[in-house]
């Protein structure tokens, strides 16, 4: 049997930008002219009925490999099959079973309503108005959606019209859906709410497939039958959310609430200590550190080193390992 | 994928789905003409001022002329007639062919900012399905103000129409129109790739192609005049909408209009090529648009950065 979505040392490169004789280079520009490996030999294999997570920061190729698996974007070498048919030889096939909505996404059109809208992409797959209206008002109860069904869609707010976007996903009813990032930016309510009928819509029925790309760790937690941490264009481990945290089992993380840290540098350098990363809050003006250790041997001196720079350590916790976790002590770095 | 559902593909699903998904294209446009009111301002009365300058210039030199030649008033002010009815058929053709250039043509390019080029592009209809829809429902949103825009000519300035064959007129209409629309379709897949740089072309094809069509006078004048003049006249008849308002003008003016001296050829000859540009712009659009899809999924074209 073939599996839902399947690719083999999948490659894309961004072309460089053109430089024109006429238009002087902006400062900075010159670097960021050359190519950009987007994706960089990613092989893959997601069964059917699977809801599969893809997690990783912004830029790590996410939406990249999932354009090439929706036929809208070649890869420059490697091979990417979907439903058995490959993205650049046989298309059509691939259309027919396929649906994606990505997160902040706005399309269609301002002037006509949620339900017109949602019944017009429909007819872009064939599905006869009647069932398609059935569908769409079906749905639309699902997504707590029904009051706004003669709303213009100008008039409508970002989560009602991700809601909006999410049911055109489903009303072709697809084989496999891509999500690319769907809760982006939306409040608590609306993400759980769609969260909670993607689970649903794969485990309530066979064969259908979704490839969720997040960079929300609880998200991916949360949904996923299995998920590949990808960083910089690389997979760099496929497994179970279970499994993955399990890698690091034998480490200990630690977090810590400091004051703003002149020099970070030394905390590398510290025996027993695998990897961490921080993040500054701003808002409390303090800095959060992540550590991944052997053991807890490094914490007292850890704890001296913050001290020794005059700053003050306003939270300690032991934790249970999370993704994100994993993915500190494999790269060295958080996802923000 | 064995539990899945299995997928038509057989032809008669294939039309099904494209014609579905041009009356899905199209609709956007049929109720957008009806739900946003303020197109009346913009779309019909604003258009009138600029053929009403022309109207008045005409009638300005019509009357110098009769003025200083009492005698021939009849004759000149039926050339006089003729003009205005000129100008009044080409400010409704006007409406096309601004239609054609930045809702046709560069409509792609807009699509893709707004995310929704993405979405068409992977949905299994047909690519000229979707352009199509698009021509269908630019054809109908303009028609009504390209209707009005007649109706006002006929009621403010008192514009006299003949139609002596209405059944060869609406062919020459409906031809111009769908080669007009195979234009913008071609277009279309070239702003594909070029992106910004297609709005200036647009700009730079409005002014320009009204004077080498001939919108505000009648064609074969400006064929007649020789050199340079001749030249813009025949680079504009590629533009549909050259020869399709110079057989519209026969047609509804009458041949014997301006003398018969202003007409660049008859109205059948250019139903002829009207039908041949139509064709070849259909075809060109199809192999165009399939070549720079597959060069824009190849160059990451087909999304903005920020999607």
């Amino acid at each position: 049997m073939p599996y839902a979505v399947e690719t083999r040392d999948l490659t894309r490169v961004f072309a460089g930008k053109k430089k024109h004789w006429w238009r002087k280079p902006k400062p900075n520009e010159e670097e960021s002219r050359g190519p950009v490996t987007a994706l960089d030999g990613v092989s893959l294999q997601i069964h059917e009925g699977e809801l599969f997570g893809l997690l990783g920061p912004n830029g790590a190729g996410k939406t990249t490999l999932i354009k090439i698996l929706a036929t809208l974007l070649l890869p420059t070498s490697g091979m990417a099959f979907v439903a058995g048919n490959d993205v650049t030889k046989d298309p059509f096939p691939i259309r027919q079973r396929i649906n994606m909505v990505s997160g902040g996404e706005t399309s269609g059109y301002g002037l006509l309503t949620t339900r017109e809208n949602i019944w017009m992409f429909s007819q872009f797959y064939g599905v006869p108005s009647k069932v398609s209206k059935a569908r769409i008002d079906e749905l639309m109860h699902a997504f707590g959606l029904w009051d706004k069904r003669d709303a213009k869609v100008r008039l409508i707010s970002s989560g009602q019209r991700q809601k909006m976007n999410m049911i055109r996903g489903f009303v072709t009813e697809p084989d496999i859906l891509f999500l690319d990032e769907p809760t982006l930016g939306l409040d608590v309510n609306a993400a759980r709410t769609i969260r909670e009928y993607v689970m649903n819509w794969v485990r309530g029925q066979s064969g259908k497939t979704v490839l969720l790309t997040t960079h929300y760790m609880a998200e991916a937690d949360e949904m996923c039958d299995r998920i590949a941490i990808i960083d910089k264009g690389k997979i760099l481990a496929c497994d179970t959310p279970e499994n993955l945290k399990r890698m690091i089992h034998t480490q200990t993380t630690f977090r810590l609430e400091v004051d703003p840290l002149q020099d970070t540098s030394t905390f590398q350098r510290m025996d027993g200590v695998v990897n961490f990363s921080l993040r500054d809050d701003a808002s409390k003006n303090r800095t959060e550190l992540t550590f991944i250790l052997e053991n807890e041997a490094p914490v007292a001196e850890i704890l001296s080193a913050i001290t020794a720079q005059g700053a003050k350590v306003h939270a300690l916790r032991k934790t249970e390992p999370t993704l994100e976790d994993v993915f500190i002590s494999m790269v060295g770095r958080g996802f923000e | 994928m064995t539990a899945a559902v299995a997928r038509r593909s057989d032809l008669r699903f294939r039309i099904g789905l494209n014609l579905r998904s041009i009356v899905g294209r199209a609709y956007p446009r049929v109720i957008g003409a009806n739900r946003e009111p303020s197109w009346i301002f913009f779309e019909a009365v604003l258009p009138l001022l600029s053929i009403a300058a022309y109207v008045f210039i005409y009638r300005t030199i019509a009357l110098n002329q009769v003025a200083a030649n009492p005698v021939d008033a009849p004759r000149i002010l039926a050339n006089m007639n003729a003009l205005v009815a000129s100008v009044v058929l080409g400010g409704a053709m006007v409406a096309f062919w601004l239609n054609v250039l930045w809702s046709m043509a560069s409509q792609l390019y807009w699509e893709k900012e707004i995310g929704n080029l993405q979405l068409y592009m992977m949905a299994p209809m047909n690519r000229m399905a979707l352009l199509g829809g698009m021509a269908v429902g630019g054809m109908f949103m303009t028609s009504v103000r390209a209707v009005s825009t007649l109706v006002a000519g006929v009621v403010v300035f008192g514009v006299v129409f003949q139609v002596a064959n209405p059944l060869m007129l609406l062919a020459v209409f409906f031809v111009t129109l769908v080669a007009l629309y195979g234009l913008g379709m071609f277009f279309a897949s070239l702003y594909l790739l070029w992106g910004r740089e297609a709005w200036n072309l647009s700009a730079l094809m409005e002014e320009p192609i009204f004077f080498s069509s001939g919108f505000y006078f009648p064609l074969g004048g400006l064929y007649q005049s020789g050199g340079w003049g001749s030249a813009v006249a025949v680079l504009g008849s590629i533009i549909p909408a050259g020869l399709g308002l110079d057989a519209l003008r026969q047609l509804t003016l009458g041949e014997t209009a301006f003398g018969g001296k202003f007409w660049v050829l008859s109205a059948p000859v250019e139903l002829e090529i009207l039908v041949v540009l139509a064709v070849g712009f259909l075809i060109l659009a199809r192999y165009a648009l399939a070549y720079l899809e597959t060069l824009a999924k190849r160059e990451g074209k087909l999304t903005s950065r920020h999607q």
